[in-house]
């Protein structure tokens, strides 16, 4: 009956999706602009229709209702709740159904928010949104119908992939995935409705699409940051990263909205870069279905890949349609839309954003690239090859290094331009904050030029990056007399914008912190003790107290029991790494424990351990400053909500009248050129 | 509208969707084994689960590879876990007594798994005609580069790697290797490999 239900819903929101989408351009034509209510009202009702089938999907996982098809493929009685509920997305229908209603809602949003704005920028983007939207109906309808009746009804079912159903960031990471991956279609269709209502020569589209594009940013960058997170706590083997072709794919528009959020300013600032900023909207998405079509379709061996059908050549003819539809139109109309101011000096901030656009890209092509060549290589040379970390770390990380130097260089250049003097005197703080964090590097350990410059281009780029705030801040102290922390709420506060993008440049900077110092002072042992017995990792001892084994409803689990010992032999806390047995499946589930602290972690995983409880075989992994990273992603995020709320250009906080003490710089309120 | 710049986009577009769809054409799962053609791992294991007459042997006794020259040779990969393995299993069992008469030995081999539990499991599906062998520590499965179970291994009389299996066999795969391999065939695995 909820299978019915559902599925009548979705095949009906097929034709509202159809019907709106070719109203738009009618209404347009004809200037009967009442008719672009209808297109308005079938996003509305699109939103209603999918979250309806969704919400019964839902409501069948929980109640176990083993007709609908895609509970008898995902469900179990014996899963626990939370998990049953978030098997939602743990497979292929399922997950093509979420994206449905991701998608629905953001377009519904975009039109509820946009719906009086003049013009006919926002019903082609509408038109452009269900366009979209139809795509995925289409599938929900035939290819992915997650609501096929099953008969007869099965009494159980396996329950979801059981490296889904271990940890509880399978509850964070991909819907955070889908918001980003779904939200990256918001700008992409006021792009395409820019092009198609002839208001892609003004800069007016990049701007709105600004908002939607950074809060897809943040989504997406959060997602990739809580997958790392999830490969390094179920995976068992203390990594993050492994160059997988479904982590680059998530990876690869992220670089192009990064590029975008930078180039948008330039646009904005400058007058220069219009086509590029377009360009940048377009293959975003491009690349967030492109990395859809590669998880899907199975061409690519991937860890992440699902058991699919043929919803692969749907997917291909998709990625064919939008490919030649975008670049008919952004080729097409290229010299229309291109932009005619031009640079200011050499040392100034729009150079800087170009050479960041510029490493962007590049970090872009060589992963997509990497990506791509095993396809390539087989199809011209008939061999199969894989890419794995030595080509992307070679090839990306010098990219990489380049552009964490670029993120403190960009916030202390003004616009315009300024001399070599001025530029050189406010690279000294900076380089001081370098010259220390690449001595800390030098004598930790790090050896090789990258690894030494990254560490020293990090401290570059905090100092740079906090100097913003220690100038605006003084200012405003010596000029208003405020104290410290007003100073710094209304500093944020007359423009978000800028101190939101510095506060998401010090996480993105953690984050390059966590990764350099844990990948290159990695230090691990594998050893098999027998109880009492100690092994010492760069100075962490661990002890084996017990091996132990406990039934649950849905799985087996073996532990061990480790104490974690002090310097002087002192029981300072317990491990306990476990292997999880779930029963539908023979291939168990490591469970590491990771005991966490500013400095870094220990990370046990039991690899083996004898039946009986007579010894176990742990790994034991120390990692120095992984926190780092998660804490990064998150400051990241914060960045950005302080970046999105910002309240527009005209309305600011009074700049600071110039105080007794001559300010520093001419533009510490920012104002418009 | 400039349709020449349109044309040249898409035109350009088109290499990367004609390389999509011949990934489609292609497994990439699939791992070519080195091992086919080459000579066999040797092993030495000790029979847990004996069989049935003609082709039972002792529970303890060591079947050895190097014995089995002359003979062609099926090993199979298995364990009481394995769901594909019930599949398979009167496939081997019976093809294995059909050719008892002639120079062939099949050997199961048990994998990451406890005698108790295989020797249940044999009797559970009702009996295997050919013995199981244990391997310690996974020695032989290491050496035979196993991904999972099930796989078999089909050795020629001369001990080379005649062809690999992975997942359950059939009883038509294991005829038509057996007998283009069997010494009366007048073959050797090089020119069966190159005729397929």
């Amino acid at each position: 009956m909820i299978g019915l239900i559902a599925h009548n819903a979705l095949l009906i929101s097929v034709a509202v999706i159809a019907f709106g989408a070719i109203v738009a351009p009618f209404a347009i034509r004809s200037g009967r602009r009442e008719w672009l209510q209808l297109t308005y009202g079938a996003v509305y009702t699109n939103f209603v229709l999918v979250s309806l089938a969704t919400a019964l999907m839902i409501v069948a996982l929980v109640t176990h209702d083993f007709s609908v098809s895609y509970v008898a493929a995902v469900g179990s009685r014996s899963t626990p709740l939370l998990f049953t509920v978030i098997s939602l997305w743990g497979a292929l229908e399922g997950s093509i159904l979420f994206w449905a209603w991701v998608l629905a809602l953001y377009a519904a949003a975009v039109v509820w928010f946009h719906r009086d704005r003049p013009g006919n920028l926002v019903p082609y983007a509408a038109m452009t949104m269900l366009a979209v939207a139809g795509f995925f109906a289409l599938l929900l309808a035939g290819p992915a119908d997650p609501f096929v009746p099953v008969w007869p009804v099965p009494a159980d079912g396996p329950g979801p992939n059981t490296l889904l159903q271990n940890h509880v960031l399978m509850a964070v990471h991909p819907p955070l995935l889908y918001l980003g991956y779904v939200g990256m279609t918001v700008p992409f269709a006021f792009a395409i409705g820019a092009i198609l209502s002839n208001e892609a020569s003004s800069n007016d589209w990049a701007i709105l699409s600004r908002r939607w594009m950074l809060a897809s940013w943040a989504f997406l960058g959060a997602a990739i940051i809580a997958g790392m997170w999830w490969s390094y706590e179920v995976l068992g083997w203390g990594g993050y990263w492994a160059w997988d072709p479904v982590e680059n794919a998530s990876f690869l528009p992220w670089l192009t909205a990064t590029a975008y959020l930078h180039s948008v300013m330039v646009q904005e600032r400058r007058n220069m870069l219009r086509l590029w900023t377009l360009n940048l909207c377009v293959a975003t998405f491009v690349l967030t279905i492109l990395g859809t079509f590669l998880t899907r379709s199975g061409i690519l061996s991937s860890v992440h890949a699902f058991t699919t059908g043929t919803i692969g050549y749907y997917f291909l003819a998709f990625i064919a349609v939008v490919l030649v539809a975008t670049l008919v139109l952004v080729a097409g109309n290229s010299e229309r839309i291109r932009a005619t101011g031009n640079l200011g000096g050499v040392a100034s901030r729009e150079t800087v954003f170009l050479l960041n656009n510029l490493f962007l890209t590049a970090v872009m092509l060589t992963v997509l690239v990497g990506t791509l060549y095993p396809l390539v290589a087989e199809a011209i040379r008939g061999v199969k090859v894989s890419v794995g970390e030595p080509f992307f770390n070679r090839m990306a990380v010098p990219a990489m290094v380049a552009l964490i130097f670029l993120m403190g260089v960009g916030p202390s250049l003004p616009w315009g331009s300024t001399t070599v003097a001025e530029a050189r005197r406010r690279m000294i703080a900076p380089a001081i904050g370098a010259a220390i964090l690449g001595a800390i590097g030098v004598l930790a350990g790090a050896r090789g030029m990258y690894a030494i410059l990254a560490f020293a281009f990090v401290g570059y780029a905090v100092v740079g990056n906090l100097r913003e705030y220690w100038i605006g801040m003084r200012a405003r102290h010596n000029a208003h007399g405020e104290g410290w922390g007003t100073a710094l709420l209304r500093l944020i506060r007359g423009n978000r914008r800028r101190y939101g993008g510095y506060v998401a440049h010090i996480g993105v900077l953690f984050v390059a912190l966590g990764i350099t110092a844990s990948s290159i002072f990695r230090s691990e042992r594998e050893a098999t003790l027998l109880p009492g017995e100690t092994l010492t990792v760069a100075e962490h001892t661990v002890r084996l107290k017990s091996v132990w084994g406990r039934e649950e409803p849905q799985r087996s689990v073996i532990g061990a029991t480790l104490d974690v010992l002090g310097k002087d032999g002192e029981v300072i806390g317990t491990v306990e790494p476990r292997m999880n047995y779930y029963h539908v499946s023979d291939q168990p589930v490591p469970t590491p424990d990771v005991r966490s602290s500013l400095r870094g972690d220990l990370y046990v995983n039991l690899s083996a351990f004898e039946p009986n409880g007579a010894h176990a075989t742990v790994k034991v992994i120390v990692e120095p400053l992984v926190p780092w990273i998660w804490f990064g992603g998150l400051v990241m995020v914060v960045g950005a909500v302080i970046g999105m709320f910002h309240r527009g250009r005209r309305t600011r906080v009074p700049p600071a009248p110039v105080a007794s003490a001559p300010l520093p710089e001419p533009r510490v309120m920012e104002t418009v050129p | 509208m400039n349709w020449k710049r349109a044309t040249i986009a898409v035109l350009a577009s088109v290499p990367l969707i004609a390389l999509f769809a011949y990934g489609f054409t292609r497994d990439p799962g699939e791992i070519p084994s080195p091992l086919p053609g080459r000579e066999a791992p040797h092993f030495a294991l000790e029979v847990f689960a004996p069989g049935e007459a003609p082709l039972a042997r002792r529970v303890g006794d060591t079947i050895s590879l190097r014995e089995l020259t002359g003979k062609v040779t099926v090993v199979n990969f298995w364990a009481s876990w394995c769901l594909a393995c019930r599949d398979e299993h009167s496939a081997l069992s019976e093809t294995a007594r059909q050719y008892a008469g002639s120079p062939t030995q099949f050997i199961g081999v048990l994998y990451n798994d406890r005698p108790s539990l295989g020797a249940n499991w044999i009797a559970g599906m009702g009996g295997q005609s050919y013995p199981s062998v244990l391997d310690e520590r996974s020695r032989t499965a290491i050496d035979y580069g196993l991904y999972g179970v099930p796989e078999t291994f089909i050795i020629d009389p001369s001990g080379r790697i005649a062809y690999k299996h992975i997942g359950p066999i059939t009883s038509s795969v294991l005829r038509s290797w057996i007998d283009s391999l069997l010494p009366g065939a007048a073959t050797d695995t090089a020119s069966v490999l190159e005729t397929r």
